[in-house]
């Protein structure tokens, strides 16, 4: 298709000046404010906040899932946002993205789940059968290619959504709460295959959490959100939070104690 | 009892073909074109795939409008357009006609929830891997909704009918024209009672082939 005209790997995302209001009935909600921001190819960045922060607001402006209010969104180079919505459906399949719900088809086995990203792309089903299988096999889940996602578990099913994910070769992946319905240690093994991923492809990933246990473990830098804005960026390697969110997030990556000190409700 | 059934057999079987042949043709009106209507409800509605607010309301008022007459008096108000379709406004083709006029607005919001039900991250995941409008509907919307689908589908044939029954009322045929007829009018109580018998057989039937097949296209 046109494949040609995207970013295959390494892809880096720019975003400048870009807002996202929704009208609602009781006025005017800024779910994201005016807001710059620069990851460079291979990198593993967090957004990390508490829920309604905008995290996922802009997580899914990356990929134009919500339309921006204003500003440009820059994927390896290329201007989503001036897009028509044929060249968008293509851009689109070389960022994979991954959610807290899985998002699997309920009526279709894990191969078809798989092959649906490549279906809609309009590969032939041999093809289609013949890259899906690989992609399972990459996630570990050759053999559970022929079930169906009620019939496995929670941490299976986010790698099939994974597979999907990765099935286009992205130059992107963005996590969506990918691990916050999953138990610790399927959350570790998932995000060691995120890690590893991004160590032999190169791959972008952008990750959208809560738990700064999952933002340290895989993250070079987090940018911390609050009430729809990024209030500061970490680098995970030397932290040195200033702002009380940061200060929180920092604190409690340790565990939490009597001496936590909680973070102002707006910084 | 048994007597009634030899003497009236006969009616009671063509009672039960007229009732068969004005649902059959009220269902098929309702899959084709309140189908459709539910769909283009629930994908123009606010947050839709193709948002169009003004364009929804129109429509969601239009099918208010159809499902809030009384039935009998729809039937009645509809008897021009009957006489112009079939050429008159008895009998079980005729019936049909006001069947079916009520069916789709009734369809279409049982089709229109269904997909309203349809978890919308699904949706998030097939748009963020490319698909197009009408890829997310055929191949996650009506797929994912299938068993509600189904279950409405059940829900609408066995509505209509007992809808069939009150356009006996009107000279409709069916089941629901001979108890009126013959229970009602001339104090047959049994050819009554074995018209409600063959109705709620009926509907037994309709309702357990829906069950099952809203539970074979089930792989939650």
């Amino acid at each position: 298709m046109n494949d040609a005209a995207n970013p295959v790997m390494n892809a880096a995302i720019e975003m400048r000046g870009v807002s996202k209001r929704f009208d609602i009935q009781t006025g005017v909600v800024h779910a994201l404010r005016e807001t710059d921001l620069d990851i460079a190819p291979g990198e593993i960045v967090g957004l990390l906040g508490f829920s309604g922060a905008g995290k996922s607001t802009l997580l899914r402006l990356m990929n134009v899932l919500e339309t921006p209010s204003s500003g440009t969104v820059r994927i390896g180079g290329r201007d989503l946002t001036g897009l028509n919505d044929a060249e968008l459906r293509a851009a689109r399949r070389k960022i994979g993205m991954i959610f807290q719900q899985f998002n699997l088809l309920s009526h279709d086995t894990a191969l078809e789940n798989v092959a649906f990203a490549l279906r809609i792309a309009g590969v032939g089903k041999t093809e289609r059968d013949k890259r899906a299988r690989e992609a399972l096999d990459i996630v570990g889940l050759s053999d559970k290619a022929g079930s169906y996602p009620a019939q496995l578990s929670g941490g299976q099913r986010q790698r099939v959504a994974i597979a999907r994910a990765l099935v286009n070769e992205p130059g992107v992946l963005l996590c969506d709460e990918a691990t916050s319905a999953l138990d610790p240690h399927t959350s570790l093994s998932i995000l060691r295959f995120l890690k590893d991923l991004n160590k032999k492809r190169g791959t972008t990933i952008v990750v959208v959490t809560h738990d700064i246990k999952v933002a340290s473990y895989i993250c070079s830098r987090c940018a911390i959100m609050q009430d729809g804005q990024i209030i500061e960026w970490i680098d995970m390697a030397d932290p040195k939070p200033e702002s009380s969110l940061g200060r929180f997030f920092m604190e409690t990556a340790k565990g939490w104690s009597d001496d936590t000190v909680l973070p102002e409700e707006n910084a | 009892m048994i007597n009634a059934l030899f003497e009236y057999g006969g009616l009671l079987q063509k009672a039960v073909w007229e009732t068969l042949l004005m649902v059959g043709i009220t269902m098929t009106v309702a899959v084709v074109l309140g189908g459709p209507l539910g769909l283009i409800l629930f994908l123009t509605s606010r947050g839709g795939l193709i948002e169009h607010r003004w364009f929804n309301e129109i429509l969601g008022y239009a099918v208010n409008v159809l499902r809030s007459f009384p039935f009998i008096i729809l039937l009645v108000v509809l008897i021009p357009v009957t006489r112009f379709l079939v050429g008159t406004s008895i009998g079980p083709r005729a019936a049909a006609v006001g069947l079916s006029v009520a069916a789709i607005p009734f369809f279409a919001r049982l089709v229109e929830q269904s997909l309203r039900d349809v978890p919308i991250g699904v949706v998030d995941a097939a748009r963020s891997t490319g698909a197009s409008v009408l890829q997310i509907v055929r191949f996650v919307l009506l797929p994912e909704a299938m068993p509600a689908l189904v279950s409405s589908f059940t829900v609408t044939a066995i509505s209509f009918i007992a809808y069939s029954a009150v356009a006996g009322a009107i000279g409709a045929g069916g089941i629901g024209d001979l108890a009126i007829r013959y229970g009602y009018y001339r104090f047959e109580s049994e050819v009554m009672i074995w018209c409600v018998i063959v109705m709620f057989a009926l509907v037994q039937a309709v309702q357990w082939l829906g069950s099952w097949a809203a539970r074979a296209v089930d792989k939650r």
